[in-house]
Formats: C-alpha cells, sequence, structure tokens
C-alpha cells in the first residue's frame, strides 16, 4: 500500500497533517513554534494573547501530576502589541522554513469588546486563523466565570470577534460544563467557522504532606493522558450537533490517540501535553505513528476516520 | 519513606507532584551563600541537572545540584525564595521535583572549568564525577571581590589545581575569569573542553574566548523557569529550552540559535538541536 495520506482539509484550508501545537505550549518564540513546525505539525498556536501584558501566576504553576499535569499559568503573555511582532516574526520563519504550516493566533481579554479589540489588531499581522479562548480555568479567582461556562457569553465573545476579523474564527470550548454540545451550538449559530475542544479540566492537587494545594494558585487545569477521555467524549457529543469542523484536544500522546479522537469528530487535532515524552520534535513522530496505523489498517486517506466511531452498522 | 503507599501491591501509587525532603545539614559557604545538605538520593542525576524546588507558600525555583546521594544544594540569598530558603534549619522541610534537563557531559583528558557564583555547585559536581574516571582538571573561580569568593575548601579538598579571580584582586589574581581562561588555553596542556556556569556575561566571555581558540565549550545558561520540563516555552531563549535541551548548551547548539548572543534570537535558523 501506498504511504497513507494524512492531508486533511479545515474550514477550507489544506492542512498536511492534522497535528496542530495546541495553545499555551511551547507557543511563546517565533523560533520555537517554527522549530515545532518544521518538525512536521499541520499548523502551531501561539500562546494566548490579551490586549495587556499578563505576568501569570506564581510558581509552583505547572507541574507534572499523575497520569497527566496540572497548570495555573494565569495566560502569562507579552500583551497584544507585542504578540503582533510575535505573529508577524513566527509567520517570517515559516514562510523560510514551513511555508504549509498554518499559523493560529490564540487570543484572550476580560471582556466581550476586549476579545474584538484583541482580534482587529492580530488580523493585521495575518494569522490563519483566531482561536478565541474562552476557556481558560485558572483565571477564575481574578476574572470569575469563563465565557464558556454560559452559551450566551459564549455565543457574545463570537460574534464580538467574527464583527472585528475577516479570518476564520476558531471557539475553544471547555469541558468544565453540564452540557459542551450545547454551548458549541450556540457558538456556531453566533457565527463560530470551527470549534476547538477541549481546554483543561479543572482540577486541584493537594499535597498531603504539606496540607495545601500545590497550585499557587490552588485551582488549575489538567492536561494529559488523564483528560483524553473526557475530550473524547466532548468531541464525540460536539460533533453530534453541530456541522462546522472540530478541532479535537486533549490528552494525545501518540499516532493512535489522535486518530481516537479523529473517529470522535476531530478534523485536526491539537498536541500539547506531549511535548513532556517527545520534546519539540513531537509532531513528526505523531504523524510517523498515524501513518503506521492507517497502513496496519488498510486506510489510505486520514480524512476517512474523521467521525468513523458514529457510523452505523450498516456503513462500515 | 512513603506511607500508605499501593507501589508494593502493584495498585495505583501516589501521585504527588513533588518528594518532600529533609535537611539534615546547612553549611556557611559565604556571607550570603549556603550548602543544603537533605536526605534524598537521586543517584541517577548527572553533573548540571536542576531540580524544582518548593517552599509552600514561598515559591517554586531552579537550583543545581552539587551532589545527588545525598542531594545538596548551594543557594546564595538574592531574593524572597533563596532567603526564605536560608531560614531552614536541620530537620526542616522542603519540596523539590526533578532532576530535570541536559548535564555536563565528561570528555576528553583536559577538562577546564569556569564557575561565577552558585555555577561553583555544578562544576564541583563535575569535577568530583570526572576525577574518577583520571581526567586531567584546572578549576577557575571568579567573584568581585574576596567575601564573594567560593568552595576554595571544596576545590581544594577535591585536588584539584584551583586559579581563583576577583575584580578588585583582593584574592588570588586581578581580573576576570575569562583572563584565566586565556591563560590556561595558551598554557602548554592542550584543553580539551571548557566547562562554564555563572552570569550570563561571564559565559559570553568564556564562549568567545573558546570559539577563537577552537576548544569545545560546555556552557550552563539560566533562564526563567516554570515547568521545568519542557511543556511551557516560559524559559526559551530562541528556539532553544533552556530546561529541556539545556541548561548546559553544548559546541554544536550554538549555531543553531543565538543562545550565547541570549534573549531573543535573531531567529534566521530554526535549531534541531541534538538531544
Ligand atoms: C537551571 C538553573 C539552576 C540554578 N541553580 C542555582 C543554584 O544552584 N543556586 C542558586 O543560588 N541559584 C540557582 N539558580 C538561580 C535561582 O533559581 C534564582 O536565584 C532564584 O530563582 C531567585 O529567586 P528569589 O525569589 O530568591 O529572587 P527573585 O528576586 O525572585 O529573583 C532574583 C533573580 O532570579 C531569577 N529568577 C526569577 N524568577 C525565576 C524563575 N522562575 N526561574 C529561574 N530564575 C528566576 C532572575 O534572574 C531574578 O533576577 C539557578 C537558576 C537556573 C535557571
Ligand atoms: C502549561 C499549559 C498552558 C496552557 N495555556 C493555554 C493558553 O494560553 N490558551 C489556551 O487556549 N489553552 C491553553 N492550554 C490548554 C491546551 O491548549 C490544551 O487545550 C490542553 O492542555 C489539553 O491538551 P493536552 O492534553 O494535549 O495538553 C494550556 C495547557 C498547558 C498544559
Ligand atoms: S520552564 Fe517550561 S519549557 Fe522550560
Amino acid at each position: 500500500m501506498n504511504t497513507p495520506d494524512l492531508q486533511v482539509t479545515f474550514c477550507g484550508k489544506l492542512f498536511r497533517n492534522p497535528l496542530v501545537l495546541a495553545s499555551g505550549i511551547l507557543g511563546t518564540q517565533p523560533e520555537l513554534l517554527a522549530r515545532v513546525a518544521v518538525a512536521g505539525a499541520g499548523a502551531v498556536t501561539t500562546k494566548s494573547l490579551s490586549p495587556h501584558p499578563r505576568a501569570g501566576h506564581p510558581n509552583p504553576s505547572v507541574l507534572k501530576w499523575g497520569p497527566g499535569f496540572i497548570n495555573a499559568v494565569g495566560l502569562q503573555n507579552p500583551g497584544v502589541e507585542a504578540g503582533v511582532r510575535l505573529l508577524e516574526e513566527t509567520r517570517r520563519l515559516l514562510e523560510a522554513q514551513a511555508p504549509e504550516v498554518h499559523l493560529i493566533a490564540s487570543i484572550f481579554a476580560e471582556t466581550v469588546e476586549g476579545f474584538a479589540r484583541v482580534a482587529e489588531r492580530l488580523t493585521a499581522a495575518r494569522p490563519d486563523f483566531i482561536e478565541v479562548n474562552v476557556s481558560c480555568p485558572n483565571v477564575a479567582h481574578e476574572l470569575g466565570r469563563p465565557f464558556a461556562a454560559d452559551p450566551e457569553d459564549a455565543a457574545a465573545v463570537t460574534r464580538a470577534v467574527k464583527n472585528a476579523t475577516d479570518l476564520p474564527v476558531i471557539v475553544k470550548l471547555s469541558p468544565n460544563v453540564t452540557d459542551i454540545a450545547v454551548v458549541a451550538q450556540a457558538v456556531e449559530a453566533a457565527g463560530a467557522d470551527a470549534i476547538a475542544a477541549i481546554n483543561t479540566v479543572a482540577g486541584m492537587v493537594i499535597d498531603v504532606r504539606a496540607r495545601r494545594p500545590v497550585l499557587a494558585n490552588e485551582e488549575g487545569g489538567l492536561s494529559g493522558p488523564a483528560i483524553k477521555p473526557i475530550a473524547v467524549h466532548a468531541i464525540y457529543e460536539i460533533y453530534r450537533k453541530v456541522s462546522v469542523p472540530i478541532l479535537g484536544i486533549g490528552g494525545v500522546t501518540c499516532g493512535e490517540d489522535a486518530i481516537e479522537l479523529m473517529m470522535a469528530g476531530a478534523t485536526l487535532v491539537g498536541v500539547g501535553s506531549a511535548a513532556y515524552w517527545h520534546g519539540p520534535e513531537m509532531m513528526g513522530i505523531l504523524a510517523g505513528q498515524m501513518r503506521a496505523f492507517l497502513r496496519a489498517e488498510g486506510i489510505a486517506r486520514v480524512c476517512e476516520v474523521i467521525g468513523a466511531a458514529h457510523r452505523t452498522e450498516e456503513a462500515w | 519513606m512513603a506511607v500508605n503507599d499501593n507501589r508494593a501491591e502493584g495498585l495505583p501509587c501516589s501521585t504527588a507532584c513533588h518528594v518532600r525532603a529533609r535537611i539534615v545539614t546547612v553549611e556557611e559557604e559565604n556571607y550570603r551563600t549556603r550548602t543544603f545538605t537533605t536526605d534524598l538520593h537521586w543517584p541517577h542525576a548527572r553533573p548540571g541537572q536542576f531540580a524544582m524546588v518548593w517552599l509552600p507558600g514561598v515559591n517554586e525555583r531552579p537550583l543545581s545540584l552539587l551532589s545527588h546521594t545525598p542531594v545538596r544544594f548551594t543557594v546564595a540569598a538574592v531574593g524572597p525564595f533563596t532567603r526564605a530558603l536560608h531560614h531552614l534549619q536541620p530537620g526542616d522541610a522542603l519540596w523539590v521535583r526533578g532532576p530535570y534537563g541536559r548535564g555536563f557531559p565528561i570528555t576528553g583528558r583536559y577538562m577546564v572549568m569556569v564557575a561565577g557564583g552558585y555555577g561553583v555547585a555544578p562544576l564541583h559536581f563535575l569535577a568530583q564525577e570526572a576525577r574518577q574516571t583520571g581526567c586531567h582538571i584546572t578549576v577557575i573561580v571568579g567573584a568581585r571581590t574576596r567575601r564573594d569568593v567560593l568552595f576554595v575548601e571544596r576545590f581544594t579538598a577535591l585536588g584539584v589545581p584551583l586559579l581563583i579571580t576577583t575584580d578588585d584582586g583582593s584574592y588570588g589574581r586581578r581580573g576576570t575569569v575569562a583572563d584565566a581562561l586565556a591563560d590556561v588555553i595558551r598554557g602548554s596542556h592542550p584543553v580539551d573542553a571548557v566547562y562554564a556556569c555563572g552570569p550570563a556575561p561571564m559565559l559570553e566571555a568564556v564562549n568567545r574566548l573558546c570559539k577563537a581558540a577552537r576548544v569545545p565549550a560546555y556552557l550552563s545558561w539560566e533562564g526563567i523557569m516554570r515547568c521545568g520540563m519542557g511543556i511551557c516555552g516560559t524559559c526559551a531563549r530562541g528556539a532553544w529550552l533552556v530546561c529541556r535541551d539545556g541548561p548546559v548548551a553544548y559546541p554544536e547548539d550554538d549555531s543553531s540559535t543565538s543562545i550565547n548572543a541570549g534573549g531573543i534570537a535573531s531567529a534566521s535558523h530554526t535549531s534541531r538541536l541534538p538531544r
């Protein structure tokens, strides 16, 4: 059999493979984003950029925990103006080194208007997509519950960002809700071009010898293998309810995990915490594993597996 | 040892993020630097690797290992975290995770080690290990003035030749470690490799010298750290992750990023650094 084809189309754009560097992982420097891209990503995402620079939470802020990680970085970022330069420089590097890799600008703000302002400003730097992070679980002390906790709030942000940019808009949802598919439907109706799911799962780890939460922020977000079934379930439910494409994220550490998220309904697969095991060169490793799986299963093109777990008995 | 640990029965076991260690001894190194010996053993840890050390309610910061069995740290009190650490007494607890990062390789027959500030700690660890392989070693320790000089007794006890420099000449030779290194490199024994840990300007000077003399340099850099394990990107110098690709930069890393120029890289190329 020929080499299986990993190409997918997402919002009308061709991706050389479905693997996307998730926001907040290695997305701090243009050179680092380019390093991940050159090593085999289909797209890379910046750290979420906000209207003003944010110092983030004190340490401990990112910890390995059992089968995953817990973090409360608190959206540390250099702010939108430095963000424009980050995007422009990343774009320049990608054009020189990996021109087929898409660039996703993740944005975050405290208010609906703030989201629109950041989206508008960053659009000037021409990323390929705007990803709207309405779902960070670890700034609640400071900012109250995230917009993604309420379908109406999430829809309001989506509308505002859509009005502020001509770029395709991906809205990133939180699993920390009763029914994520309801939120997905609301943002789809508000004009979202795609949905990303999931952000981290709200959690806390207490050190029993220190008798206190380990994160300086106390609560944080879980990522890594610990959350993969939550991600798969969320993607599965969203896929049933919306028709826009899904960027599935959560707990992927190998090629078969990526296939699993695609079978739940994801067209693209975000990868973050896996950098712990595979390093910044992780995407080439995962892409190779995806090809090996497809070859072994006799599947010619990866797009055939999208939503495959939803098949009825007679479909196969 | 862990209490109520399922490990023996093959059941899921404690998922704590840190290990609690106890301070066994505290030694005064100079007016602002102390060495803490813990009850922790990390036999696999290498010279140049570091730990993330958590003081609950204070902060969590990277510290280099001075030794692995037992784990020891040498800490300069420069701010809130390191000052809080200096308040710890034997019997007190601290929480650690690691070891992290890529340390120093032991290469060649004649190794020169250049230390500034707490950089004496990882290099003392390296000198101790390298001596067991029969390498020749010269150590250069630099400081601003006499009272900042560290580890004279410890290096002397190891039996390795020691050169001391101070900016004002109040102890050892007047000048910088780079001046002393230049002399050693020009000396009668060909130097196989230079190892350095200290402030960035010192590392840059060492790097320039070694490049000009075509001597491989292994330089341990600092970065602001959160995860310490290659996830968050906070410590990045260009494409290079201080916590994972380093903290020790190898000679072959140098052309691929501007790590040795410091700060954000010139970005004309993406590194594919050897692991
Ligand atoms: C790999 C590595 C190994 C180190 N090993 C040692 C050691 O063995 N002994 C020792 O005394 N010091 C060591 N340091 C430096 C030590 O981590 C800092 O001195 C310490 O973080 C200062 O914290 P503070 O709260 O006392 O001071 P602050 O006032 O918070 O900071 C003083 C300086 O420490 C640095 N710093 C601040 N935040 C961080 C952070 N999150 N991560 C890293 N550096 C930071 C900055 O350069 C700052 O100017 C090491 C640093 C690194 C990166
Ligand atoms: C250290 C860290 C920082 C993160 N920062 C962001 C962020 O700034 N914006 C965002 O939308 N998601 C952020 N995330 C969430 C990830 O993008 C991703 O949704 C989540 O980690 C699940 O994927 P994973 O299991 O592959 O890591 C962060 C995750 C981690 C671990
Ligand atoms: S400290 Fe997180 S990547 Fe280095």
